[in-house]
Order: C-alpha cells, then sequence, then structure tokens
C-alpha cells in the first residue's frame, strides 16, 4: 500500500512516514499542495492523508485537484480540531476523518479499511 | 429545605406600576447610565416651581390687588360719610345762626328791649329748633339788657369776654362747647347787629350740644366706628363711644386743617390700627372726626384671604404629590427599562465574551495540536525504533518513560478536545444529547479545583434518562454556571450531587444540589435578579443566574430553586426531551 501524507508540519509527516514503513507502508510525504500534486503526477497512491488546514492551498482544495489526477485514490482527512463539527464537515469530504494527534495503529487501521475493496 | 420557589425571574412578578416589579437591590450607579436620583429631583423641582410658581405669584398679586381694593373701599366709604356728616352738622349750626339773622332783621332794636317780645321769640324759636335754651340781647358796652331764659343772666356784662370780642369784630361767632353755670356742656351762637347810628347790638342764645350728639348718634358707622366733633385742641366737643366723654382730651393727635375731608390710617394708644375720616366745619371751631377699627372694617376681606389661602395650601399639596407621585412613577419606568438596557448589554457582553473565549480556546487547541501531534509522533518513533530494532526493547526504564510520555500527549489531547467542544459555537442547530456526558465534559473543567478543595461531586444518571434534543452549546454553559455557583458555595470538603432523570414523558430534570452556606428567604426571592450577587468582592457580578435563567428559557425549560441557610441550596434544571419544538432552541 503506497500513502502520500500532507501536512505543513514536516517533523510530523517525516516521522509519520517513517513509523508506516515499519508497519509495512510505504509512504511519501509533502508539506505543501504544489509538492503533493507533483508527487501525485508522477506516481499514484493508494491513500492521501491531507491536514484540513494548510497554507496556500487547504485540504479540501487540494482533494479536488488530485481527485482530477488520480480520481481513484482514497482521502483521509487530518486536522488538529477535535470537535464534532470539524468531524462533519471532513466526513462529509473525506473518506476518514482523524483528529491530532494519532494513534498509529488506528491510522494503520484506518488505511487499510479504506483500501478495502 | 424551604418550599420551592419557581420564579419567572426579573421580568416575572409585576410591580403596582405594572412594569415587572422593579429590583430591591440597592442603586449603585455603576450599573446604571442614568442619574436616576439626580433626574427624580430636577424633574420634580421643575415641575413644581412651573406649576407652583405662577399659581403663588398670581395669588399674591390677587392677594394684594384684592387687598388695597377693599382698603380703597374703606377709605372712600368713609370720607363719603364724613363728608355728608360734616354737610349735616354745618347745616345745623348755619340754620340756627340764620334764625338768629332772621330775628335780628325783622325785629328793631326797640322791639328786642322788650323782655316780652324776647321770650314770645325764644318760645318760637324752640317750637320750630331743638337746643334753643335762651336768649339775651346786649348793647355795645357789653351789657346783657334782655334776657330769656332758665338763668338770672339780665343785666350781666360781656364786655372783657373773648366771644364778645370777637362777635365784636366778626359778626358772628359760636363758641366751643363749655359746661357753663349749669354744668351742662352747651356752646354759645351770638350775631352782631349794626345800628344806624354806628352803634350795634348783639343777639346771643345757648345751645345745647344734645343737637349734636343727636346727629352723630344717628349715624350708621361700620367697623365699631364713632363719630364725634372736636375742638382744635382736641377736646371733645360731643360724647364719644370709645374715645372719652364730652370735654374730655381725645386720645388721638388733632389733625392738621384742611378745607377738604381727610382720611388716613394711624394707630391708637394701645396700637390698634385705625381709619380716621376728619372734615373742619367752617366758620366754627368743631373738626369732624369719624374713627373706624381697620380690623373690623376689613373682616369681610380677612374671611376671603382665609379661605383663599387654605385653597392655595390645599392645591400647592395637591400639585406637589401629583408631581411627586408622577415623577416618581416616570422615573420607576426608566429606571427599570435602564436596567433591563444594562441587563440585556451585559448578557451580550457575556455572550460576546464567550464567543471570543471560544474562538480564543479554540485557536489555542489547534496551535497546541500540531506540536501535541509532533511529541506523539517523535515519542512513537523511538518506541518503533526500540521496539523494531530490538536494541532497548527489554530496557523497561527507557519503555516505561517513552510510554510515559505518550500518555501525557493523550492527556493533553483529551484537555484540548473538551475545550474545543466547549468552545463551539452556541447558536447552532439543536442536536441530541447525552446529558450524563455534557455533564461530564463540564465537570472535567472543574476536576482540579475539586481535587485541590476535596469537594466530593456525585453524578447520578437514571438508566431510563433519554438523549434531549437541544441546544448543546448553551446547555453546557447552563450546567457551567449552576456547577460553578455550586463550587462557590460550598467549604472545603464540602459535596455536591447531581442527579438526571426522566420527569415525565416530555420533560427531563437535572438536580443540582450543594452542602454550602444557602440562601435566606430574601436572597432566594431574588436570586435570579440581574446584579444580586452574594459573592460582591470576590469576583461576583450577579449575572450568572441572571443568564442561566435566560438561557434555560430560551431552550424552552424552566428553573428553580430550593435553599435553606447553613443547609443547603438545590437548582432544579426541567429541559424539554425535544427541544426543537422551543424556537428559541431552532434559532
Amino acid at each position: 500500500m503506497k500513502v502520500l501524507l500532507v501536512d505543513d508540519e514536516e517533523e510530523l509527516v517525516s516521522t509519520l512516514a517513517e513509523r508506516l514503513s515499519f508497519r509495512g507502508v510505504e509512504a511519501k510525504w509533502a508539506t505543501d499542495g504544489r509538492d503533493a500534486v507533483d508527487l501525485t503526477e508522477h506516481e499514484s497512491f493508494d491513500v492521501v492523508v491531507l491536514d484540513v488546514k494548510m497554507p496556500h492551498l487547504n485540504g479540501i482544495e487540494l482533494k479536488k485537484k488530485l481527485e482530477r489526477i488520480r480520481p481513484e485514490m482514497k482521502f483521509v482527512f487530518l486536522t488538529g480540531h477535535g470537535s464534532e463539527e470539524d468531524f462533519r464537515i471532513g466526513s462529509a469530504e473525506a473518506d476518514r476523518y482523524l483528529a491530532k494527534p494519532l494513534d498509529i495503529d488506528a491510522l494503520v487501521a484506518t488505511l487499510m479499511e479504506v483500501v478495502k475493496p | 429545605m424551604s418550599e420551592p420557589i419557581t420564579t419567572r425571574g426579573p421580568t416575572g412578578a409585576r410591580g403596582r406600576d405594572g412594569n415587572p416589579a422593579l429590583p430591591r437591590v440597592p442603586v449603585e450607579s455603576k450599573k446604571y447610565s442614568l442619574n436616576l436620583r439626580r433626574m427624580w429631583q430636577l424633574t420634580a423641582l421643575l415641575m413644581i416651581l412651573v406649576s407652583v410658581g405662577p399659581l403663588t405669584v398670581m395669588t399674591a398679586i390677587d392677594y394684594r390687588v384684592t387687598e388695597r381694593s377693599a382698603e380703597s373701599e374703606i377709605l372712600l366709604h368713609t370720607s363719603r360719610v364724613v363728608s355728608n356728616t360734616k354737610l349735616a352738622v354745618e347745616f345745623s349750626l348755619v340754620e340756627r345762626m340764620a334764625a338768629l339773622d332772621f330775628i335780628v332783621e325783622d325785629n328793631s332794636i326797640a322791639e328786642l328791649r322788650d323782655c316780652a317780645r324776647v321770650g314770645e321769640i325764644l318760645r318760637n324759636l324752640q317750637m320750630s329748633f331743638s337746643g334753643f335754651v335762651d336768649l339775651g340781647v346786649i348793647d355795645a358796652s357789653g351789657r346783657q339788657f334782655c334776657y330769656v331764659g332758665p338763668y338770672d343772666l339780665a343785666g350781666v356784662n360781656y364786655r372783657d369776654q373773648e366771644w364778645f370780642e370777637e362777635v365784636r369784630r366778626d359778626t358772628t361767632h359760636i363758641s366751643d362747647v363749655f359746661p357753663g353755670f349749669r354744668h351742662v356742656p352747651h356752646m354759645v351762637i351770638a350775631v352782631r347787629h349794626d345800628l344806624p347810628d354806628e352803634g350795634f347790638y348783639v343777639l346771643r342764645t345757648s345751645v345745647e350740644t344734645s343737637l349734636l350728639n343727636k346727629l352723630l348718634s344717628n349715624l350708621e358707622i361700620s367697623g365699631e366706628g364713632d363719630a364725634f366733633v372736636i375742638n382744635r385742641e382736641g377736646v371733645l366737643q360731643t360724647s364719644s363711644r370709645r374715645h372719652g366723654d364730652v370735654l374730655e382730651v381725645l386720645d388721638l393727635a388733632v389733625p392738621d386743617y384742611s378745607e377738604a375731608t381727610r382720611v388716613y390710617e394711624t394707630m391708637s394708644s394701645d396700637d390698634v390700627p385705625l381709619i380716621v375720616g376728619t372734615a373742619y366745619i367752617p366758620h366754627t371751631p368743631f373738626i369732624l372726626m369719624i374713627v373706624k377699627q381697620k380690623a373690623a372694617l376689613m373682616e369681610p376681606w380677612s374671611a376671603t384671604r382665609r379661605l383663599l389661602i387654605g385653597l392655595l395650601v390645599l392645591s400647592l399639596s395637591i400639585i406637589v404629590l401629583v408631581v411627586v407621585g408622577v415623577t416618581s412613577y416616570l422615573v420607576n419606568k426608566i429606571r427599570w427599562a435602564d436596567k433591563q438596557r444594562v441587563a440585556a448589554l451585559h448578557q451580550t457582553e457575556y455572550t460576546a465574551k464567550m464567543a471570543s473565549l471560544g474562538r480564543l480556546g479554540a485557536g489555542v487547541a489547534h496551535e497546541i495540536n500540531n506540536p501535541l501531534a509532533i511529541i506523539n509522533e517523535k515519542a512513537g518513533l523511538i518506541k518503533d525504533l526500540f521496539q523494531y530494532s530490538g536494541r532497548y526493547k527489554d530496557d523497561a526504564k527507557l519503555m516505561g518513560i517513552v510510554d510515559s510520555i505518550l500518555a501525557s500527549v493523550n492527556r493533553c489531547s483529551a484537555i484540548t478536545r473538551r475545550l474545543l467542544n466547549f468552545a463551539r459555537d452556541t447558536d447552532t442547530e439543536p442536536v441530541l444529547v447525552d446529558l450524563g456526558e455534557t455533564i461530564t465534559e463540564v465537570l472535567g473543567f472543574m476536576g482540579k479545583e475539586a481535587e485541590y478543595r476535596s469537594i466530593g461531586v456525585n453524578v447520578v444518571i437514571d438508566e431510563d434518562t433519554p438523549e434531549i434534543l437541544t441546544n448543546r452549546g448553551r446547555l453546557q454553559q447552563i450546567l457551567l454556571n449552576v456547577t460553578n455557583n455550586a463550587f462557590a458555595a460550598v467549604d472545603d470538603g464540602g459535596h455536591i450531587d447531581i442527579a438526571v432523570g426522566r420527569k415525565g414523558p416530555e420533560e427531563v430534570l437535572i438536580r443540582v444540589t450543594d452542602d454550602g452556606c444557602g440562601m435566606s428567604e430574601d436572597q432566594l426571592a431574588r436570586v435570579f435578579e440581574p446584579f444580586f450577587t452574594t459573592k460582591r468582592g470576590s469576583g461576583g457580578v450577579g449575572l450568572g443566574l441572571s443568564i442561566t435563567y435566560s438561557l434555560v428559557t430560551e431552550l424552552g425549560g424552566s428553573v428553580s430553586v430550593e435553599s435553606e441557610l447553613w443547609v443547603g441550596t438545590s437548582f432544579l434544571i426541567r429541559l424539554p426531551v425535544d427541544g426543537a419544538r422551543n424556537e428559541s432552541v431552532a434559532r
């Protein structure tokens, strides 16, 4: 399974990518929307895990762009907000929604569930 | 516990003026934008001045005009009486003098030397005129050669008498009143008749003063008045009612000479105000005087004055009462409106503050969540590295440290999540709310205080308690306010019980009970009034329960309170299961 992690916090996505690799998930990361689009144009991912709030291009706009490039990709939103209101909005836009800080096992389980045919 | 008081809050009870009952809270200027005491004073003062001023001035003017008019009327009337009486007295004396003139013209000196003839003339005079006592004829040498009358005056010589000198000079004479030989007051009238041989003789008569007394006593004089005649030395020529008997000296000053009738005011010897009318009677030594008591004359006017002053005092009292009443009513209205406005303003400020706090909380939570996530992932990576490399897998201390970091991150995460949930916009659509979860969430904010102060909080949720459809943000505020109140009421080591259960098919009841200081009956009756607080001095502004009341009402519920001083307090909050029916909740 190939996963693209997008968040403006490089420390977060880089560490998360390394932790996922320990669990057999191939993860690449980008720290803004442009890098994410570049990466997606060159290769396809099973799931994109992206933050809702990012500079220049927010998560929802980025999702729409990436969907146009790779319509088959699944999306999981992350956010610093943990409220139900955010969850409601995130659920409407993404396949799944997770609040920071993440539980790595919960993330892996979510990814597996999302890519399951 | 005392009887529950289900108050409809500050807008419930109604005062005598029809407005909701005004607070008995002591007026504190900072709570009101208007200085109502000064407004009351200014309004009442201005209204009283505007209404009482003109009335008083007009009454005073009318008082003076009426008084002057009455005085003027009295003076005019007195002047008229004096003038008429003067004419009557003058006519009476002139009439007798004319009678003597007629006698000397009608009789020759030879006839008048006949005393029998003179006696016949006297009888005729006494039949025609009153007052004549005797009649005598005196020659130029002053010897009375013929006398007819009750005394033996024949042959008396008047040559050295003053009156005889005067009649030789002026042809006529009317004497002052004197007692004479009989000791009966009388006057002498004498006329001179010139003879062809340049000699003359004088016809003289005595006239009793009863003539004048009768004339004056017939006068009807108002004001306990007195009419009398004095001579120019101030000796009474007739008797008077109040100023002495005939031939006594008058106790008033002799008026200055004037040909015209005079009326003036003066004071008696015993300081009684008098109205005095005087007239000098021409060709006589007499002065007619009419003296009246001013107080008696003014009595009808004084009665009117008393009535006028009574009416004025009554009118002023009514005006002052009405002005004070109306002003108090209006200022009371303004006070009520102002208080409502200030309370609304405070509530708006409170809501805005809560919204700001919400936004601030959300921002802080978001900003903290990101570094928390990094800490979480870094610590997780360390753990992964230890586990997957196997190098420190069995180092319990290192693994314990990493697990401790991860647990702390989870704890922080729980706090930020709670903060975010609480800080959400309160004007959202109604949602299904689990009361147990919401209470736990609210109590989460107070966990540390409860721990530090050893306050036992016991929550009991009945199993059949349904989820309710309501505005969760407002419900959280309500629970937070009431719980805060309970925490403030209890001492360290106190207890707070929160019980939730179904109350009928359409309501749930949340009961928050503390074993704190409780409230008196008076405090209990005012507990939902804006600005009423028992926590003044410790930061309380008295709006928490007032706002709680408003929020519960907005959610379609009601709130009541039971309390007993030094025993404890219970707040009972009833909320509808289906709050969507309530328009405020839906809004």
